[in-house]
């Protein structure tokens, strides 16, 4: 069960992606959706991704999701209590290193990308809120439809993601206990060199 | 019959040396009060990977091979739909009796229209699939997680889910079946069938992972605590401000790690909204 929500989570952060000229970012449900559909489009359209390129799965996510995601932010919720010491040197590379997984991980599941259709649910807000979080589920021949909401902060750049939730699985905070026990035993350079050397062997496996 | 024999002595002597070596690496948790026995975890997580690695995996990855896309489907429907009659079970016991009555009602479409299970018709109806087994109706009458166990072979469950599966498996109507042939195949089937599903997600998780153990681990106790609430968990308590981020694992813990093996936090944990984080993570279904 696990690892099919895993591939839904990794397949939806890409998914959440769309050229930014076209993304109508002034409220959180539209700004999911136009970004949800740009990806799916050039996902239907582009037989290489299916085909297993990921490095075109990358540029994608790249240029298309990458600026709707808040990744400091995420970072520092996977990271937790640690992030208020940390120096601004040890912050930029979590979050360097943080953003290279999440994407090299979301590129491989966009590969896998076959039938799937996004539906959007419901989505109420107030005109104040500034904390959101948008529902969709991804509907599979064959499967049972996977809940994916997206949390959303309203910032001065307008709406940006900072978390995803597959089957109620959060991908932030899912990495909380692994990144508290790296911090225990190495500190957080400690952490930074784990997260590095597991981006360096996903590379060289790619 | 020599070779099944061999079989299982071989199984059996994995599962003593894994457990032997759990009992050494035991002493060296990391301490984390919802996994109080990792180091036996971890050794069962192991053996598990190495079965399916063995066993399960490559018969999965036949029966996708050799399966045409709509067989597959009409299988995972099959046995979907015979669940169904246990979810109506636990929905009406953990009162839901409209999400009962639907589930029924899905079983009675599916069962006619969708030709004994083959087709889900009743999704299209409006008809929606639920999600539920013991150790949900537990969550929801209160009952707390207690301890994370990784069980040999069927994988990763607290100790409340454990103790509900063992319910569940007394629900199964598959246990009912009269002919053992018949009972075990359909239990083989529907494992495989199960495993195939998700064959693909594999890489992912794989690249996703730090530690594929912890991963799983804190994947499986997030996705039971949004199953226990119908996909909507309390959320604020994943998010506190950042000056506020506390890690459970520097917040003592208020329950002893024996208290919290067996009877896991106080149902009243999640009462009070401004609860302390730690008593947020170990919070249990109490609405």
């Amino acid at each position: 069960m696990f690892k099919r929500i895993f591939q839904l989570l990794l397949l939806s952060f890409a998914l959440n992606a769309g050229a930014q000229a076209s993304v109508d970012t002034s409220t959180p449900d539209a700004l999911v959706k136009d970004v949800t559909e740009e990806v799916l489009a050039t996902l239907r359209t582009d037989p290489s991704i299916k085909a297993g390129d990921v490095k075109k799965a990358a540029a994608l996510v790249e240029t298309s999701v990458l600026p709707h995601f808040n990744f400091t932010r995420m970072t520092a919720l996977a990271v937790g209590r640690e992030w208020r010491t940390a120096t601004d040197e040890q912050k930029k590379q979590l979050t360097d290193e943080f953003r290279t997984l999440l994407v090299r991980t979301y590129s491989n599941a966009l590969t896998s990308f076959r039938n799937q259709t996004v539906e959007y649910r419901p989505f109420k807000m107030a005109p104040t809120d500034t904390d959101v979080t948008v529902r969709t589920q991804i509907v599979q021949p064959g499967g049972r439809p996977i809940p994916i909401d997206y949390a959303l902060e309203k910032q001065d750049a307008g709406w940006k993601v900072y978390d995803v939730m597959v089957a109620g699985v959060s991908l932030v905070t899912n990495y909380r206990e692994t990144f508290a026990a790296e911090m225990r035993t190495g500190g957080v350079d400690g952490l930074v060199k784990s997260l590095h050397a597991k981006n360096t062997t996903t590379t060289a496996a790619k | 019959m020599t070779n099944t024999k061999n079989q299982t002595s071989n199984v059996r002597s994995s599962v003593a040396a894994a457990l032997a070596a759990a009992m050494l690496a035991g002493c060296a948790t990391s301490g984390n009060p919802k996994d109080p026995i990792e180091g036996v975890n971890r050794a069962v997580f192991t053996f598990n990977e190495t079965v399916d690695k063995a066993v399960l995996k490559p018969v999965a990855q036949g029966y996708e091979y050799v399966m045409p896309q709509p067989v597959q489907t009409g299988v995972l429907n099959f046995f979907s739909n015979i669940a169904d009659v246990w979810i109506s079970v636990n929905n009406l016991v953990q009162g839901k009796p409209a999400d009962a009555l639907s589930d029924v009602g899905r079983v009675v479409v599916n069962s006619t229209v969708g030709i004994l299970g083959l087709f889900d018709v009743a999704t299209g109806m409006g008809l929606e699939k639920h999600e539920e087994d013991f150790g949900q109706t537990l969550g929801r009458w209160g009952v707390g997680d207690g301890a994370y166990l990784v069980l040999p072979i069927f994988g990763p469950r607290t100790l409340r889910d454990a103790g509900g599966l063992a319910v569940d498996i007394f629900g199964d109507p598959i246990m009912y079946i009269d002919s053992s042939e018949v009972r075990y195949t359909a239990v083989g089937v529907r494992a495989v069938s199960d495993r195939a599903s998700f064959l693909k997600a594999e890489s992912a998780i794989d690249a996703a992972a730090l530690d594929k153990y912890a991963y799983v681990r804190d994947a499986y106790l997030q996705r039971r605590q949004s199953l226990i609430h119908d996909g909507n968990p309390p959320r604020d308590k994943y998010y506190p401000s950042l000056d506020v981020t506390e890690n459970i694992l520097d917040v003592t813990p208020t329950e002893s790690t024996w208290a919290l093996m067996f009877v896991g936090a106080p149902a009243s944990a999640n009462v009070d909204t401004d609860a302390s984080p730690a008593a947020a993570e170990i919070e249990v279904a109490s609405h």
